[in-house]
């Protein structure tokens, strides 16, 4: 089947943040690695994200050398992998969810060398069939937009820029240019799943990026709890979490205890989320 | 056989591009810091105070220039080609690899960095960092692969004493590419004080061309001496490929003398027909990995192989991407050399001319084995003698087991 991304020229991701901006709350996006720790998992793990209150689903496609990505992510692609996970299963993996679902936004994230292999053009037509809204690119800076960015909006595919702190005031024009669907704030400078920044200097650069941007800016890196995701919450307009939740499939002693544990955690974050902006208030 | 061949001085282009291959191919954080070193190289390229420095420890501190032996055992006992070696051996810490670390550091310390960060297999390029991080008093540490660290122990005693830290790299199968993902990791987490020292001619721009030009000392100097030795070019010119930067550094002063043939050898490993090898021109296809595009062992789907030398050094699953395009181009004939064919030829070359090679380099010396005897004795080969094989001596006992009982 095929499923357009987009009706009437507005996009899912578009029509997720106009609804929770009605709302006044954050985006909860969540990140989990598609095919971890094995495929029908990781299918379950997918399609109860958004019972459990995720908005915003990122998922990962594995790939064998993930520079930046801290021990958790890096395991997580390995399980998969070893599972016998590929950039076909998990475009299916996501069409399959689009049978149940056609709100969810999912964004697929990785590394360059799956899609390049796998065919640039080939690669967007199935995702864009498959239902995929976004992509995050972790070794494809501006500079090589003409490689992914500028195709995949021929297709209707946003491309999710990363802002980090080390992006300063004279790159950040260059890595807005082609941005769509949001900016991902990389608010530490580092690997995935490793330290966390300050809240105020967070809020600093977010409100610095919103300055020269309309698009939703959302933070991810060092976010774990349901606190952390509360207060990055009050000032962002979406918070990801993503190696706390991986931290959970590796911990699980069953398949079936990984899914409940992750939509455990996820269920506690959505709550928090959607009550950070009343604390604000109250406090 | 050499085709009409357009100039590659001019390469990389404004994106760091060798025709397809190259480019930076990294995360928005390090971004701003490759762009930087971008800029700080070209200033230092230009800056006759940096190139007299360059010079003075390339001179005083390293042993350049290293002697063009004329080879004349190994000559008359494959009885063809008239074979010299260029003795990079014998430059200080014992390979070619310190011509790229007296430069970077020399950059490194310019830019005001305090911590000097590299990846190694043989740890013949993280004894370098550690030698030079030790003579400018840098803080350094060496990421290396487990499997290494076991087959090369030497070395990481002697980065040790040198006062570098060595961090065991568990991930994958313990070896370089590994080593480089971790580096990779550490440099985007400690980007403020840190400098990443890679050790041959991949990565993203600028550190392919950075890494051939410090490395070009070798090529330059080969012509000058063939000069004064035979009053005219080599005919041919060999050397082992695993990044690719000794072959690089060797090659690139004499891409436009359409007279001079070149020839790379890869690590066929126990044959690139059973895929256990580290041949990434021979058997691998076009892909990105460590910020370039360029041949890489991998999976249809674009998941990296492991790759499998005897040689550490060259037990990568890539290549320098400058290589992939001149592979394209067809100016450069790249071969393999297998495991066994490595190691016949290191002892050749110890009994012959009573030089131990490293294992890399006896891959290049494989190629001399299977080519000299077929050419003219007024043909002049020059085989780049990357390294020595001392750091050897353990694996090599292993491998030729009751040999020495």
């Amino acid at each position: 089947m095929s499923q357009a991304n987009s009706t009437d020229g507005i996009s899912r991701i578009e029509r997720c943040f106009a609804a929770l901006k009605a709302q006044d709350r954050p985006a909860l996006v969540s990140f989990l690695t598609a095919g971890d720790p094995n495929p029908d998992t990781s299918q379950r793990l997918l399609d109860g994200l958004p019972e459990a209150g995720v908005d915003i689903i990122e998922l990962g496609m594995p790939f064998s050398d993930p520079m930046a990505d801290g021990p958790a992510i890096q395991k997580a692609a390995l399980r998969a992998l070893d599972a016998g996970q590929t950039q076909a299963k998990t475009l299916a993996m996501v069409n399959r969810f689009r049978e149940k679902n056609q709100d969810t936004p999912i964004v697929l994230m990785g590394y360059y060398n799956p899609i390049y292999c796998y065919g640039v053009e080939r690669f967007l037509e199935d995702a864009a069939r498959a239902g995929v809204d976004g992509l995050i690119v972790v070794d494809l800076p501006p500079e090589h937009d003409d490689e992914l960015c500028t195709p995949a909006a021929r297709h209707g595919i946003d491309f999710i820029r990363l802002a980090t702190p080390t992006t300063d005031a004279k790159r950040l024009p260059q890595v807005l240019a082609n941005a769509s669907g949001f900016i991902y704030y990389v608010s530490v400078a580092g690997v995935t799943g490793v330290g966390a920044a300050t809240p105020d200097s967070v809020e600093r650069a977010v409100a610095d990026l919103k300055r020269h941007t309309r698009l939703p800016i959302g933070v991810g890196f060092g976010i774990r709890t349901p606190e952390q995701a509360a207060t990055i919450g009050r000032f962002s307009d979406a918070v990801v979490v993503g190696s706390a939740l991986v931290d959970h499939i590796e911990q699980a002693a069953t398949p079936d205890e990984s899914v409940s544990r992750v939509h455990g955690l996820v269920r506690e974050l959505a709550q928090s989320v959607r009550r950070c902006r009343e604390e604000e208030v109250v406090s | 056989m050499n085709q009409p061949f357009t100039p590659s001085t001019a390469l990389p282009d404004g994106n760091g591009m060798f025709g397809r291959f190259g480019g930076r191919f990294v995360a928005e954080t390090l971004m701003p810091l490759i762009n930087e070193l971008r800029d700080e190289y070209a200033a230092a390229k230009a800056d006759p105070e940096f190139q007299r420095k360059l010079a003075y420890f390339q001179t005083d501190y390293v042993g350049r220039p290293s002697p063009l032996y004329f080879a004349e055992r190994l000559t008359e006992h494959f009885g063809g080609a008239k074979i010299y070696l260029k003795r990079e051996e014998l430059n200080h810490t014992g390979a070619h690899k310190i011509n790229n670390c007296i430069g970077q550091v020399l950059l490194a310390k310019q830019m005001g960095k305090k911590r000097i960060i590299a990846e190694t297999g043989a740890g013949m390029h993280g004894v370098a960092t550690a030698t030079v991080a030790a003579r400018f008093g840098l803080e350094c540490v060496i990421y290396m692969g487990t499997t290494d660290i076991e087959r090369q122990q030497p070395n990481v005693f002697r980065m040790k004493l040198l006062g570098a830290k060595v961090v065991p790299v568990t991930s994958g199968t313990g070896t370089l590419k590994d080593a480089m993902n971790e580096a990779l990791r550490d440099w985007v987490t400690n980007i403020d004080d840190t400098f990443y020292i890679i050790g041959t001619v991949a990565g993203p721009h600028p550190y392919p061309a950075m890494v051939r030009d410090f490395q070009a000392v070798i090529g330059h100097e080969t012509r000058r001496q063939m000069q004064e030795k035979e009053g005219r070019l080599p005919d041919s010119l060999v050397a082992c490929i695993g990044g690719g930067s000794n072959a690089m550094g060797l090659f690139h002063p004499f891409l436009e003398d359409a007279s001079v043939q070149m020839i790379g050898v890869e690590a066929g490993g126990k044959g690139v027909a059973t895929g256990q090898h580290a041949a990434s021109l021979n058997g691998g296809t076009p892909g990105v990995l460590h910020g370039n595009r360029t041949f890489l062992l991998q999976s249809e789907d674009g998941q990296i192989i492991d790759a499998h030398s005897i040689s550490a050094g060259l037990d990568y699953p890539g290549i320098g991407p400058e290589h992939a395009w001149l592979h394209e181009q067809g100016r450069v004939e790249y071969v393999s050399a297998t495991d066994d064919e490595a190691l016949e030829a290191f002892q050749i070359c110890c009994r012959e001319e009573g030089i131990i090679p490293a294992l890399e380099t006896a891959h290049a010396l494989a190629e001399v084995a299977k080519r000299a005897p077929t050419l003219p004795r007024d043909h002049l080969m020059v085989v780049n003698l990357s390294g020595r094989g001392d750091k050897d001596m353990m694996s090599v006992a292993h491998y030729l087991g009751d040999k020495f009982q």
